[in-house]
């Protein structure tokens, strides 16, 4: 029974008890027992961003009235594998003059920034990698390694136009990590710690029920720091042809998608474990796989919000986006700080009605006056006009499309 | 604690190791032809014309400035956000106003016009 | 050899290296990338003394933003990606001299300090608590007025530097 309710520590225990009886000494046992488990995560995430890819395409292409992937395996479940063996066999084009280090070094790193996430992630409450009493900022540090990794590929393709999409990208990503870093002293706020087993302990009552519009800006931030639609200037800018990847081909340009895709999800994962509860649900604690189970269905209706705002919304131009970051999510972070704190501090502490009412209030009031502010902003500042007026197409009779030019 | 950075360790060590020899498996499967116009740069199938280098922006270092800024305060905080439930009111809004200190940092920044991207 | 040895001699190594090669090499962009090696030794060495929160903060400040700001700031200068002028100045044999002499100094000073043959001893067994340093950064007694004038440093070096930085794109106005 132990081995159904709780399979990994149940394996780990057994392994670790057959190595000492063979007489090899507990550090290297212990060395050897991280070694594997380090590789089951690093693999089965690389190995499970198919299926990620598989499911994006599938979804998308039915919000989009078109079937999707459908023919190579039952409901193109195949199809990723085979995109993955073709882009395996692709040449390696690198371009003249291009630094060689940096060049090859851009996809790994952007993959391995991604997958150091799932190192700190609590996958049940007796299942996780590594128990830093920090996580919450290793999240956003390896944010940081991201960020190096696209400058290395800008830098070292030689073009100026990869240099001018890098440079575009980190300004996108710099600027969202403020509300995201601020956002995040909400959570070690209400658990008193940064670690993530601690705070996803702590939420016997969801964060998201506690603080939405931290999570809200949380939410944002995530998926304008993984460079998703609406987003997603930093890929599809007609002017930077493909952005800080245009000059690499083969399995380099599909280790970008891949950490693009996997950021995604990991993204939901992150969400899914500091806002709404992580492997809490009833029966967790006793049953730790039934937690797994729990953290799979939230991230997947995280994922599932993620993609339907892909497919759904339309693009923002830079400076929409950099005002929507500075002007609005910013400040709104600030003072959704400010006054949780104050607030949190006022209230009786624990789980009673009168604490969990307080903070909602104080979010809906900070949600109204942020709606407010946002559209007496809007009707002051006048909306900058973007296309000139439209020339008629001129026809036989030439007196009147002049006249409606004219009017 | 030694412990957790150990496995820490181990793991972007294999983070890094396994793409890299997935890298190097595509780069003895792949074929290698080059020539010159393959590996020339890629300008929108135009030819090049003197060095790559740009006219960089000044926007994208005042970005990075006030990015810089905003994460040194937030870091600041966390110390106490961890201390959050031991701390009384009083900690509690010297906090604050070391936050509201940075706003008004962030209102002059704004009015003078510098979040724009012109 | 304890392990923790082993690692941090690796560790220096690489700092050092990085360190000298970010002076050393003729291109800009790559002694900024050297720089960011660098920066991340030193987070190594962090997390090696088990202060963990310190090894994050290094990565997120230093790495996430002062390396990027450092590597937009050396995009700002046009020359560099060019091999121009020569590595040294007029005065490199008297500074040369200099460093020589301070190092020495320092080393025959430093080297009946008894602090370097010990090994660093164990923080805490339990949690590392940074809650402790959050506490002292309240305290009125012990760093609240260094952590609110902190905010005003900040605040100072937020208008001087968009001083400085936007003058010069008024200027191209």
């Amino acid at each position: 029974m132990s081995f159904i309710a709780d399979p990994i520590p149940f394996i780990i225990t057994w392994l670790t008890r057959t190595m000492t009886s063979w007489g090899w000494p507990s550090e290297i046992v212990t060395v050897i027992l991280y070694v594997l488990g380090a590789l089951l995560l690093t693999v089965g995430a690389m190995v499970f961003t198919t299926m990620l890819i598989w499911a994006e395409r599938k979804i998308g292409g039915r919000f989009q009235d078109r079937p999707g992937p459908n023919r190579v395996g039952p409901w193109g479940i195949f199809q990723t594998i085979a995109d993955m063996l073709k882009i395996f066999t692709k040449e390696f084009i690198t371009p003249v003059g291009a630094d060689k280090v940096p060049y090859n070094l851009a996809p790994v790193l952007a993959v391995a920034a991604v997958l150091c996430v799932w190192a700190v992630l609590p996958f049940s409450k007796t299942v996780f990698g590594s128990n830093i009493g920090v996580g919450l900022l290793f999240l956003i540090a390896v944010g940081g390694l991201g960020e190096v990794a696209i400058i290395l590929a800008g830098f070292g393709s030689n073009n100026k136009y990869a240099l001018l999409g890098a440079f575009r990208a980190v300004a996108q990503l710099l600027s969202y990590e403020v509300p995201m870093v601020i956002v995040l002293l909400i959570p070690v706020m209400l658990t008193g710690s940064m670690g993530m087993n601690d705070i996803v302990a702590a939420q016997k009552i969801p964060f998201i029920v506690l603080a939405p519009v931290a999570g809200m800006i949380f939410f944002t931030s995530l998926i304008a720091e993984n460079g998703r639609a609406p987003f997603d200037l930093i890929e599809a800018d007609s002017e930077l042809v493909a952005g800080y990847n245009i000059e690499y081909s083969g399995l380099k340009f599909g280790f970008f998608f891949v950490a693009d895709f996997l950021h995604a999800f990991t993204s939901a994962l992150i969400f899914a474990t500091l806002f709404l509860g992580g492997w809490q649900g009833p029966g967790a604690t006793n049953i730790p796989i039934l937690g797994f189970i729990y953290l799979l269905i939230k991230t997947a209706l995280v994922y599932f919000v993620m993609l339907a705002l892909r497919f759904s919304l339309p693009r923002f131009r830079i400076d929409q986006m950099m005002n929507l970051n500075w002007k609005f999510l910013t400040p709104l972070a600030l003072f959704t700080f400010m006054t949780t704190a104050v607030v949190n501090k006022v209230l009786p502490a624990g789980e009673n009605l009168l604490r969990i009412g307080g903070l909602l209030a104080v979010n809906v009031v900070l949600w109204l006056i942020a709606n407010w502010a946002m559209s007496s902003y809007m009707v002051r500042i006048p909306r900058p006009v973007v296309s000139g007026p439209r020339p008629v197409a001129v026809g036989e009779k030439k007196q009147a499309p002049k006249e409606e030019v004219a009017s | 604690m030694a412990h957790e950075w150990l496995y820490l360790g181990i793991f972007l060590m294999l983070a890094l190791a396994v793409p890299a020899l997935a890298l190097i498996i595509a780069g003895l499967l792949s074929p290698k032809k080059p020539n010159t116009i393959k590996n020339s740069t890629y300008e929108c199938g135009m030819e090049t014309v003197g060095s790559s280098w740009i006219q960089f922006k000044v926007q994208y270092y005042i970005y990075g400035l006030v990015f810089l800024i905003f994460d040194v305060e937030t870091v600041l905080l966390y110390p106490w956000a961890v201390a959050y439930n031991r701390v009384s009111l009083f900690g509690t809004l010297e906090a604050v106003l070391f936050v509201l200190i940075l706003t008004g940092g962030l209102w002059y920044v704004w009015r003078k016009g510098v979040l724009e991207w012109a | 050899m304890s392990p923790q040895q082993f690692f941090f001699i690796i560790t220096a190594v690489v700092i050092l290296v990085s360190a000298l090669m970010t002076v050393i090499t003729r291109k800009m962009m790559h002694s900024a990338l050297w720089f960011v090696l660098a920066l991340l030794g030193v987070a190594v060495i962090f997390a090696l003394l088990e202060a963990s929160f310190f090894a994050v903060v290094q990565v997120l400040v230093y790495v996430g933003a002062i390396a990027i700001l450092i590597i937009f700031s050396v995009m700002l200068t046009r020359k560099a990606m060019e091999d121009t002028g020569s590595q040294v100045n007029k005065t490199w044999v008297i500074s040369l001299l200099i460093v020589n002499l301070t190092a020495i100094g320092g080393f025959l000073a430093f080297r009946s300090w008894e602090v370097l043959g010990t090994f660093p001893t164990a923080l805490m067994a339990e949690h590392y608590d940074i809650g402790e340093l959050g506490m002292a950064l309240i305290d009125p007694e012990r760093f609240a007025l260094p952590f609110e004038v902190t905010s005003i440093l900040l605040l100072a070096a937020l208008v001087g530097a968009i001083y400085i930085a936007f003058q010069r794109k008024e200027g191209k106005k």
